[in-house]
């Protein structure tokens, strides 16, 4: 089959499109025209949607709403999207950022997706086609549904801890991502939802260190339970830019600097 | 193969072509307009050799399929000069040997123009964050930041 | 910066102008306009697009190769394999008589590394000539795999090449190039310490901007025009030459910028097979590298182990130095021989020791072939031979500066290949980086100089 674009204007009707075998959801193109810049002949077919709906940023009673195809350079200058915006900003350089969106970096394989990092740190709501679900249910799925947008209640700035670590400054493919949503109340960690990249095939939540930071100071002795559990459960990623061995060794090393900085 | 037609704008000219479906707008620019000053270096978005101004944004032409252009306002390197005259980061880029193979000037101009445009008075951070897409492998990257805080400079001096 | 002209002053002759101050590169308008051209800056009706098929193994014996399925594939012209290819055993050295010929431009009975290219596909489509190549068959048996120096080297290692019959090259000298000089069992004997150090390297990637490639236009009177980012244009066209039985003078070959190379484009990959291409369908064909063959495919600077061994003096003299240098050539010769025998030049570095004793091997794996890259068979060299320097010094207690100055060469110092040294400006180098890098050293060194009794 020779390659086509095929563009539709809503995304229930990409949707019904995408049920062909050989068609691909085009978002930013970082990712499915790369594959086939690459040589990636297993689909053939480009389906997009340009409804003005998925390139909307709506901030309203604390939560925000970002359509699929918004783009990670709208995000970091979005200005009810502050806290976040460290997260927006980690992803590639910034012609990457005007074109790589949510709803891609969502299906981005390790160790691409440092923006879903923060989704699921964020406990991000992920609506598709198919109606909506919790990112923690959608990345462990990760199946063919067809993502129109991502909902959250927005952090304080002080709540939401972003890191990402590269052998390149500024700018560089992850060695790993950490994303921490960390609660205080009268000096104590109320609760904690972490989530790291580059630790499997996909961004994960660390449980054991979310557990063992609940009740304890932001202080050298407070995190150390935390910070040695860090690694539990992690299967870090081999590549090009480091081994899984030197991920596992440098993860507690940051996350450590990460709740003390 | 279907043929699709695309329009846009190359450097302040109208352009039209037939194009295969899911051409990229770097392939686009090279084999059907002639401008080759756009380079694919990787063709997976990691070396900014192809980046081009969409509408204001730099982008990367390997990546960006040219159908989703229509309509838009393409710049390159190639348009930069005027009537023979050059950018002032094209001249800043001479001065300051801030080229050598060449192969990703194109690009970092690119980066560099879209940077100064929105920001005529960097720093060398800013310059640093705005050319992180661009990889060099043989000038380094010290001549480049300094053409760019060069060409700055010379612009607000023109300015004033 | 400064020019210093105070420096060996009597053996200038002329004033020096352009040092010490900028010059404008005469390409470089070129280069800040987009105008500069390069190879695959242009582009002809009816081009068609070779994508290689290689190996997905280290080390594998052929058994079959299907190519009905893909010759079907519509955009499909011509499916190439080692049956096309009038010499298609070839080594880019044999033009100065380094053989035996060990390379297969497209593999026959066998794959020795994992990117080896087995057949080449043309369609009239970067995706045609992707589908076509995804439906190539190739049934493989898997064959044990040697991935390193010594795996290459122990006793009962599978035999990489055969052309070879040992996985060493064999000089004319034997399996090694040689230095002996002095006699490096007395120095070590009369020795203060002896400190023996095993360096290793791996492959480097010499990751230029622009991939490898080549444009190929068929003249129409059998001559051909290949447009090509070489860095090695003689012997792209001397080794195409012979590959394809063609004279030189059907084969116009024609450079220009490259976008950079750094030692990574001087084998001869793309050129002869995008020629014969082009001779078979009457086409313009296209062979340029992916980013992922630029990176895995073109060959690197070899991986490198060294041992080194010293004699010193407490009072700081180096009196033996011996070598054991080993070159990763990957599965063929290309560049390596040379660059094994570089090493065995370069030794002991830039220093003069009594006794000196080199042996440098050129050794094959089942890795990616190893070729130029900067200074290739010097440059590890010169990395284990200064750690090792800074090693001797910490070991009998003295500044690691001072050390190079007692051991330096000077002009007229007889070096271990028994050339006498001329023209040496180490002493008056290293005075200049003490003052630089404020590393003070005592003032008899600074005193010191190249010039015999000085």
């Amino acid at each position: 089959m020779p390659l086509a674009l095929k563009t539709y204007a809503t995304i229930a009707e990409a949707g019904s499109a995408l049920k062909q075998s050989d068609a691909r959801y085009l978002g930013g193109g970082t990712l499915v025209v790369r594959a086939t810049n690459e040589g990636d002949v297993s689909f053939s077919t480009f389906v997009r949607s340009n409804d003005p709906e998925l390139s909307a940023i709506t901030v309203e009673g604390g939560r925000a709403m970002i359509g699929a195809s918004v783009t990670m350079a709208a995000i970091a200058s979005h200005s009810g999207l502050k806290a976040i915006a460290k997260a927006a900003r980690a992803v590639g350089g910034p012609a990457i950022r005007n074109m790589a969106t949510v709803g891609g970096n969502l299906f981005a394989a390790t160790p691409y997706g440092d923006f879903a990092v923060a989704l699921l740190a964020l406990g991000a709501t992920v609506h598709t086609t198919e109606g909506e679900l919790g990112i923690d249910e959608f990345l462990a799925a990760r199946d063919g549904k067809v993502v129109s947008a991502v909902s959250f209640a927005v952090p304080t700035t002080e709540k939401f801890r972003f890191a990402k670590v590269s052998r390149i400054k500024p700018k560089g493919v992850s060695v790993l991502s950490i994303a921490a949503l960390v609660d205080v109340e009268a000096g104590k960690v109320k609760d904690a939802r972490i989530a790291l990249g580059c630790m499997a095939d996909r961004p994960i939540r660390a449980r054991a260190a979310e557990k063992a930071l609940v009740g304890a100071t932001l202080t050298e002795e407070g995190v150390a339970p935390a910070v040695a559990a860090i690694g539990e459960g992690t299967r870090p990623l081999t590549d090009a830019v480091a081994s899984s061995w030197y991920r596992g060794e440098v993860l507690p090393v940051h996350f450590r600097r990460l709740l003390l900085e | 193969m279907a043929k699709v037609p695309v329009q846009f704008s190359l450097n302040g000219e109208e352009k039209a072509e037939f194009v295969d479906s899911g051409s990229t707008l770097l392939k686009v620019l090279r084999d059907k307009m002639g401008d080759t000053s756009p380079k694919g270096g990787c063709l997976q978005g990691t070396c900014g050799s192809c980046s081009v101004v969409v509408d204001g944004e730099l982008r990367l032409s390997c990546l960006t399929l040219a159908e989703t252009c229509d309509g838009a306002d393409i710049q390159t390197t190639a348009g930069l000069a005027s009537d023979g005259v050059l950018h002032p980061l094209q001249r800043a880029f001479m001065d300051e040997f801030a080229a050598q193979c060449g192969f990703c000037t194109p690009g970092m101009i690119m980066a560099a123009k879209v940077l100064l445009d929105a920001n005529p008075d960097p720093t060398r951070e800013d310059v640093i964050e705005a050319l992180s897409g661009n990889v060099c492998r043989c000038t380094g990257y010290e001549p480049i930041i300094r053409a760019v805080l060069t060409a700055a400079r010379s612009n607000s001096q023109n300015a004033a | 910066m400064k020019l210093a002209k105070d420096y060996f002053a009597d053996q200038r002759t002329e004033e020096l102008k352009e040092l010490g101050q900028g010059l404008q590169r005469s390409d470089v308008p070129g280069h800040v306009t987009g105008k500069t051209s390069y190879f695959a800056d242009r582009t002809f009706p009816g081009m068609l697009c070779l994508r290689m098929v290689r190996s997905p193994h280290h080390h594998a014996r052929i058994r079959s190769v299907d190519l009905s399925e893909a010759e079907r594939h519509p955009g499909v012209h011509r499916i190439l394999t080692h049956k096309d290819i009038p010499h298609n055993l070839y080594t880019i050295l044999i033009l100065i008589q380094v053989g035996p010929e060990d390379e297969h431009v497209l593999a026959e009975d066998k794959v020795r590394w994992k990117g080896e290219a087995v057949v080449a596909v043309l369609a009239d489509s970067e995706w045609a000539a992707n589908e076509a190549a995804a439906k190539v068959r190739i049934d493989y048996e898997v064959l044990p795999s040697v991935l390193d120096i010594d795996a290459a080297l122990a006793p009962d290692a599978p035999i990489v090449n055969e052309h070879h019959g040992q996985n060493h090259y064999m000089y004319d000298s034997g399996p090694s190039r040689k230095v002996r000089y002095g006699d490096v069992e007395k120095g070590f004997a009369e020795a203060d310490h002896i400190l023996e150090q095993t360096y290793y390297s791996s492959p480097i990637e010499q990751a230029p901007m622009e991939t490898t490639g080549c444009i190929v236009t068929p003249d129409g009177n059998d001559r051909f025009t290949c447009y090509t980012n070489t860095q090695a244009m003689f012997f792209t066209l001397d080794n195409t030459s012979i590959i394809l039985q063609m004279p030189g003078h059907k084969l116009h070959m024609v450079g220009g910028t490259v976008g950079g190379g750094f030692g990574g484009k001087v084998d001869v990959t793309v050129e002869p097979i995008a020629i014969l291409a082009a001779k078979l369908t009457g086409r313009p064909v296209s062979f340029i590298y992916s980013r992922y063959e630029e990176m895995q495919v073109s060959s690197p600077r070899a991986a490198e182990k060294i041992v080194l061994k010293d004699g010193v003096m407490n009072d700081g003299h180096i009196v033996a130095r011996q070598v054991w240098g080993y070159t990763d050539a990957g599965a063929y010769s290309r560049h390596s021989p040379y660059g094994a025998q570089k090493g065995a030049a370069h030794y002991p570095g830039p220093y003069t020791i009594p006794n000196v004793w080199v042996d440098t091997w050129c050794v094959y794996t089942n890795r990616t072939p190893s070729s130029a890259m900067r200074g290739f068979g010097v440059t590890i060299a010169d990395f284990a031979l200064e750690v090792q320097m800074d090693k001797l010094a910490r070991l009998i207690g003295m500044d690691p500066l001072e050390f190079r100055f007692i051991n330096a060469y000077r002009d007229g110092d007889m070096k271990a290949h028994r050339q006498p040294t001329t023209g040496a400006a180490l002493i008056e180098c290293m005075q200049e980086a003490s003052r630089v890098a404020s590393w003070p050293v005592a003032e008899k060194y600074m005193q010191m100089s190249s010039y015999k009794g000085g």
